[in-house]
């Protein structure tokens, strides 16, 4: 039995495959699996941080020096790709991390802006969202911070696909909205766009997020996250 | 010198730079001596953590400048976000990379830097003042001409330090410490340990901050608590979470009422005793 938590996994995983010699910037645990997982199987060359200031193989061991001044250089270089949250997304892909209400005197105040309006502008951003809801999924964010394809400015903005506990979604239609590319087994299409605060493109059946291989959930099981940590951010269902 | 007499040197109004990053390095014994001090009115310049939690909670500041404020391993800083939700200071907006070429321009005494961040986003609407500039070159791009963030004075927290103001880094990032020093007027430097000298071997590259753009220098030992200040010390995780669950009253008049540095140090060692037991 596959539980849900693996699908979303190995679809992390996917937002790093064939990205060659670039930083893999995971955001949340789920993300953070999937970047190693992608390193042991399909993308070898990718980079990782210990979250501080070092870049390190699988096995710990520094192999590089990734400073803030250095990682600010690595995002505007190109050569990352960033799995960012979002405290709410739009159809377009425009997130929010800063505040939720009128920014002058916010109702929530959260994040502040951090580095999502240059890592949208520079390097290839997707995104993670442990919890699909209408309230993540909304019309309108309320402060632009992660910037969508509708107010994309210059010759970098790329939004590969935004991952759930549900469904894989992409931007892979004539004008960048949203599109379902896929739910996770066990998931219908009609609880994806009841979870979703906006309508949904699709491009014909949706199909299933793909299985991981034997050796995948190996790995995914045995070595990458043996202490199931996984299940807490999706639980099982 | 000591916290006092730097903060002696500060005025009310002043446009004040925090260096480290989130709940890192941030020279907490300065802001501690500022929280005793009549000093307000202040816009603080910082990748903001408790710094800023504590300045805002005490009322002294007028506009935050950040991209962020943080505890790192509690996400949201509680006295910065409700001091936004209640409107008691104005904010300047910036992106990470916006603010650090910010610093960057006023080191540099540039009137603004160009950056590809913030076009696109709402950084734009919340900051109306803000410019764009299009390259004159073929390409034509347009960016966004950050302003400089040019400090009254700069607060930092290192390692280690010698009396005419060269400091030393040993932890492994250097955050923005350097660029605050050089992008201020008058800087000021706490370090866990006073050094007569650096010895010969030294690595050149910890030498951060070199003496030319400082103008104090203060031993705090322990004086980044509860940031993290490695290899010194890492961050207070237990005493991080008791500032952020304990209302401000009762923390302020528990840890921060006292007449020193040497009094918050001792308060938090008689707390630590009391959790322990």
């Amino acid at each position: 039995m596959i539980t849900r938590a693996e699908y979303c996994v190995i679809a992390c995983a996917e937002a790093w495959r064939d990205s060659g010699e670039v930083l893999a910037s995971p955001m949340g645990l789920v993300p953070s699996l999937g970047a190693r997982l992608a390193k042991r199987t399909f993308s070898p060359d990718l980079l990782l941080t210990d979250g501080e200031a070092l870049l390190v193989g699988l096995d710990g061991r520094p192999e590089g020096w990734l400073p803030y001044r250095r990682h600010l250089t690595m995002v505007t270089g190109g050569r990352r790709h960033v799995m960012m949250g979002a405290s709410q997304i739009d159809r377009y892909g425009n997130q929010n991390i800063s505040c939720i209400g009128d920014w002058e005197r916010p109702a929530r105040q959260l994040l502040g802006v951090r580095g999502a309006p240059v890592n949208t502008l520079n390097n290839p951003v997707s995104y993670w969202i442990p919890r699909h809801s209408p309230r993540v999924f909304v019309e309108r964010v309320d402060m632009v911070s992660g910037v969508g394809y509708d107010h994309a400015v210059g010759p970098y903005h790329r939004l590969p696909r935004v991952v759930t506990d549900l469904a894989v979604l992409d931007f892979a239609t004539p004008d960048h909205r949203m599109r379902l590319a896929s739910v996770h087994p066990g998931v219908t299409v009609d609880e994806v766009r009841a979870a979703t605060g906006f309508d949904l493109a699709t491009d014909g059946e949706v199909p299933y997020t793909r299985e991981p291989t034997a050796e995948e959930l190996r790995l995914i099981r045995e070595v990458v996250d043996p202490g199931g940590l996984r299940d807490r951010e999706v639980p099982p269902r | 010198m000591t916290p006092e007499e730097v903060v002696g040197r500060l005025r009310s109004g002043m446009t004040l730079g925090i260096g480290g990053w989130g709940s890192r390095r941030k020279p907490m014994a300065l802001v501690r001596a500022l929280l005793r001090s009549e000093i307000t009115d202040l816009t603080v310049v910082s990748y903001g953590g408790p710094d800023v939690g504590l300045l805002a909670a005490a009322g002294r500041i007028r506009r935050l400048v950040a991209p962020f404020a943080t505890l790192d391993t509690i996400p949201l800083e509680p006295h910065f976000r409700a001091a936004r939700e209640q409107g008691r200071f104005a904010m300047t907006e910036y992106d990470e990379a916006m603010f650090m070429w910010g610093l960057h321009a006023a080191a540099n005494r540039l009137p603004f830097l160009p950056v590809r961040a913030g076009l696109g986003s709402d950084v734009m609407r919340v900051n109306p003042e803000l410019r764009t500039v299009a390259s004159p070159y073929g390409d034509g791009e347009e960016f966004v001409a950050v302003p400089a963030l040019r400090l009254d004075a700069a607060l930092v927290h290192l390692n280690r330090a010698d009396r005419s103001g060269n400091g030393q880094y040993l932890g492994p990032d250097p955050y923005f410490d350097d660029l605050f020093c050089e992008a201020a007027d008058t800087a000021y430097v706490s370090c866990e340990r006073l050094v007569d000298a650096f010895p010969a071997g030294t690595a050149p590259q910890t030498l951060l901050v070199s003496r030319h753009s400082v103008t104090g220098v203060v031993e705090t030992p322990n004086g980044a608590h509860f940031t993290s200040c490695v290899p010194d010390h890492d961050r207070d995780e237990p005493f991080q979470k008791l500032y952020a669950t304990t209302p401000w009253p009762e923390f302020a008049a528990r840890f921060l009422s006292g007449k020193s540095e040497d009094d918050y140090q001792a308060a938090v060692r008689a707390w630590r005793e009391e959790d322990a037991t």
